[in-house]
């Protein structure tokens, strides 16, 4: 009897330049057509051949909010792979191989018992768990081109699991559509063969999914959107340097630009790229640019540029794992710090970091109206972990786009014009270059209401003191518009989780799972981090019993702003900094102890002195997730 | 024509007096009001150093940004609105040192813009440290025994890097600087122009006498200007002759003649930001 599931995880792992990101993402699609959502995370390294990529591919009857902990059916394009994660496969799951590579040594053709057709291998049980079924192709044999070992994989893969084929084959015919009919005529009856050899040697899988909805949903990832959003908000120039997680931006937007008139320049370095932002920007255009925090570090003194000549413009730092190179190709939460912190002196600037997909698109579209609102720059920040998964998404508003551009001169009015008049909010009405009358210029020194250099001919200190209080006085007012905290879950809770950005997820999974267990749990997670809402964020956090911080850092980030700005204590932590995302079950397993111990610690403690921390405050004395997932591994 | 006048700023230059720039101040007002271009059409964007406060001076748009950035500024501005005379301005210090970056591949894209370089071969705002241009073994602040580094050679990094328009003017000689400046900002392309700008204060070098002893004009002695061999040549002559005048100059196509979202011919800032195809885009992620 085969138990139909709620939801199905794939892993499809071997060397870099296997093609395993491009076999992902045609399973992945081709369930996000068939009424299935999708979540799919990319583990992969810093070469171009070689090396250990693993895709992880879960999908589901209702929403799928991350790659999940467990591992149903195994694609192992290599040996490599089949040693890391054949005994992470569970009973009833299977493994598929190309026999041409490798054998799995203790690997013994065994009759399943009640079969009576055929036989698959099974391996010795040091290797994978007894109830999971081998499904060895011999792909030269088959299909005569290990070219095609990916589609004859597939095709094993689609059978095992018993879905439709259907969409799959279509996307082989789009995905070739270049190459001509005799490859696609090819690789369907590799995708043939696979699945007969399948439906010949093997069993159905143990594992079935129930039926999708038959809706078929948008799939994508998180620089798309950031991308997507842009286009909506009507930016017309994006500049950038490439740089991973970052890259896949420019490349979604160039594949876009010609179609859509927006100007995409790579540039010489990233000083460059937020300078040419700046500049378009400066002209009326609306401009962005892209990086990850290395970039960033280069684009640091632009941003103050921006600040300081009152230049709208938005900047995306997708996150990977520092210091300096660090992990090109992992996740981090590391850089809140470099963010708020960025460039010297005082100045006003948003941090927004999206916590969906859908988020990614609007909060693109809200970065845009508050640059140009607040003249100043706007950063997106967000990570590998979601600037590169690929998820089914819903929620995205293509029709009603809020375009609000502030205090916009089209047209003089004759009287003489002020480019940094002192106004009541701080805004100062913009004029674009290439207006008659309003001529002026915007100086990265110190200047006058009329932009005229105070720091060369003479100083003057009360003229000073006015402009910076000006453009600081546009802070209040920008915190204002920023969306506002709010828990997921219960309002009463036991334990209360604590994150930003691209953790929501994994934590909302890890509350409804704890809350199916019977405990109360919640969720706050930020998206607006800077200015920071000390007040909204300090009337929540009072309520909470017990929290639980979860960042992807070492140092806790937020933690410490949220202690720098409300003067409250997060009572535990979870922190991760191994490069990888936190699988649910290692929030759900913490949070569990923590409800089950019930630290003393019964409302969020208001200290300002070290006496009032908690026991686990130091990241030392916090449970070293990044050691235990690296022994997992 | 226009008036020179139109294009006095408000405020008064506090340059050293007997400083180069006041030169290539009057020189540029001169080109812009022969060109009968409309103050507000022009866009000067500058870096950081004595040279680059040129913007504040003149009457258009300016843009006074950070040390070393202004080609990039002004690159974004000028795609951002083609419509617009983009002229970037600043010392050797910000062109040919912190930004010598921006200048290799500003020169390789060939904007329709034009590069000013006031060049007085020292850093003047610093107080006198020896710059990128400084001859080899001049004693400066920073290099009290000489330099020991070899000058670096404008003329010969913008032909090299394939700038369309390359120049050298001396601001000791306003009007033929101000031809100059009616060429490289006339030209379709990316213009460079170079100025022997002398730095009265810091400078006791290369001074006003010295330069005038020893330049000549290119086109007194039949120099072809489309001749690139030629123009390198005439880039490493340095000592008893030093020729100013155009170097080099060619048409090519320019970037924004093959950017493809700009083949509609009109400029990115006048363009609408509502847009019909969001549903098509949609669609894409099916």
């Amino acid at each position: 009897m085969t138990h139909l599931q709620a939801e199905l995880t794939v892993w499809i792992g071997g060397a870099a330049g296997d093609g395993i990101a491009s076999a992902g993402e045609s399973f992945a699609k081709a369930c996000s057509r068939s009424g299935y959502h999708v979540f799919a995370y990319n583990s992969y390294q810093s070469v171009i051949r070689g090396g250990h990529v693993c895709m992880h591919i879960r999908i589901g009857t209702s929403k799928v909010y991350t790659q999940g902990d467990e591992l149903d059916y195994l694609v192992a394009l290599n040996e490599d792979t089949f040693k890391r994660y054949a005994k992470r496969v569970v009973p009833g799951g299977a493994i598929f191989y190309n026999t041409d590579k490798f054998t799995p040594p203790h690997g013994s053709l065994a009759d399943r018992a009640g079969s009576g057709r055929g036989a698959g291998f099974t391996a010795a049980p040091e290797q994978a768990p007894k109830d999971v079924q081998l499904v060895g192709l011999p792909v030269m044999e088959l299909v005569g081109n290990q070219l095609m070992q990916n589609t004859a994989l597939m095709g094993a893969l689609l059978h095992v699991i018993g879905l439709d084929a259907s969409e799959i084959r279509k996307l082989l015919q789009e995905r070739f559509a270049k190459k001509g009919e005799a490859v696609i005529k090819a690789n369907l009856e590799a995708f043939d063969k696979g699945s007969d050899f399948a439906k010949t040697n093997g069993q159905p899988g143990g594992l079935r999914i129930g039926p999708g909805d038959g809706k078929r949903r948008p799939l994508a990832g998180g620089n798309p959107m950031i991308g997507f959003g842009a286009l909506a908000a009507g930016c017309r120039f994006y500049s950038a340097y490439p740089m991973t997680p970052a890259s896949s931006l420019l490349h979604w937007l160039v594949a876009y630009a010609a179609k859509t008139g927006l100007l995409v320049k790579q540039c010489e370095d990233e000083i460059a790229a937020l300078n040419m932002a700046i500049g378009a920007a400066h002209v009326g255009v609306r401009a962005m640019t892209g990086t990850s925090g290395g970039g960033f570090a280069l684009m640091t003194e632009a941003v103050g540029e921006a600040g300081m000549t009152e230049t709208p413009v938005v900047i995306v730092e997708a996150q990977r794992g520092g210091p300096s190179t660090g992990l090109p190709t992992k996740t981090e939460q590391g850089d809140l710090f470099q963010m708020i912190g960025a460039s010297q002196g005082e100045f006003p600037k948003a941090i927004l970091a999206p916590r969906t997909l859908a988020e990614c698109y609007a909060m693109t579209i809200q970065a845009f109206n508050l640059a140009e609102k607040y003249q100043c720059p706007v950063l997106i920040a967000t990570d590998l972990y979601l600037a590169e998964r690929l998820e089914t998404f819903e929620g995205v508003d293509i029709t009603q786009i809020p375009i609000e551009r502030g205090k916009l001169i089209i047209k003089s009015n004759g009287e003489p014009y002020h480019r940094f008049l002192d106004t009541e909010t701080g805004v100062s009405p913009r004029a674009l270059p290439g207006t008659p009358g309003t001529v002026y210029t915007s100086a990265t020194d110190e200047h006058d209401e009329d932009g005229v250099v105070i720091s060369d001919v003479f100083t003057n200190p009360p003229m000073r003191a006015k402009m910076m209080a000006k453009r600081m006085r546009k802070i209040p007012h920008l915190l204002k518009e920023l969306p506002l905290p709010k828990l997921d879950g219960p309002q009463e809770a036991d334990v209360t989780l604590v994150g930003w950005g691209s953790t929501y997820q994994v934590m909302v999974e890890a509350m409804e799972a704890l809350t199916t267990e019977g405990f109360r749990v919640n969720v706050l997670c930020l998206y607006a981090l800077w200015p920071f809402q000390a007040e909204p964020v300090r009337q929540i956090l009072e309520r909470c019993k017990m929290t639980l911080s979860v960042e992807n850092n070492y140092t806790g980030q937020l933690v410490k702003l949220i202690r720098m700005e409300t003067g409250l204590v997060i009572h535990h932590h979870l922190r991760k900094f191994d490069g990888e995302p936190f699988e649910p079950k290692q929030v759900i397993d913490h949070a569990r102890r923590l409800l089950k111990e019930k630290p003393k610690q019964s409302t969020v403690a208001s200290v300002v002195s070290d006496e009032g921390l908690p026991p686990d405050f130091s990241p030392l004395e916090s449970p070293a997730v990044g050691a235990e997932v690296s022994r997992q591994h | 024509m226009g008036q020179a006048k139109e294009f006095v700023g408000k405020i008064k230059p506090d340059w050293c007096p007997g400083c180069g720039d006041f030169g290539v101040l009057n020189a540029l007002q001169r080109a812009l009001a022969e060109l009968d271009i409309a103050p507000h059409n022009v866009q000067v964007v500058s870096g950081i150093g004595c040279s680059s406060n040129l913007p504040g001076f003149l009457n258009a748009y300016g843009f006074h940004g950070l040390h070393g950035r202004s080609l990039p500024v002004a690159t974004g501005a000028k795609l951002g609105n083609h419509g617009l005379t983009v002229i970037a301005t600043g010392g050797d210090g910000d062109g040919y040192g912190i930004g010598v970056g921006h200048f290799v591949h500003t020169c390789r894209r060939n904007i329709d813009m034009t590069y000013i370089v006031m060049d007085n071969q020292v850093y003047g705002l610093t107080t006198g440290q020896a710059s990128p241009t400084t001859e080899k073994d001049m004693r400066t602040k920073s290099t009290p025994e000489g330099t020991i580094e070899t000058a670096l050679n404008p003329v010969a990094l913008a032909l090299s890097c394939g700038a369309t328009y390359v120049a050298r003017g001396f601001s000791g000689d306003n009007l033929h600087l101000a031809q100059l400046m009616k060429g490289a900002i006339e030209h379709k392309g990316f213009a460079v122009v170079d100025v022997f700008s002398p730095c009265v204060t810091y400078n006791k070098h290369n001074t006003y006498p010295w330069f005038r002893e020893r330049v000549y004009k290119l086109e007194e002695e039949r120099h072809d200007t489309a001749d690139f061999r030629l123009a390198m040549e005439k880039a490493f002559e340095w000592g008893a002759r030093i020729p100013i005048g155009v170097f080099f100059k060619v048409e090519r196509p320019t970037y924004e003649d093959e950017e493809p979202a700009l083949r509609s011919g009109i400029p990115l800032v006048k363009q609408s930001l509502q847009r019909d195809d969001l549903p098509s885009i949609m669609e894409g992620f099916l």
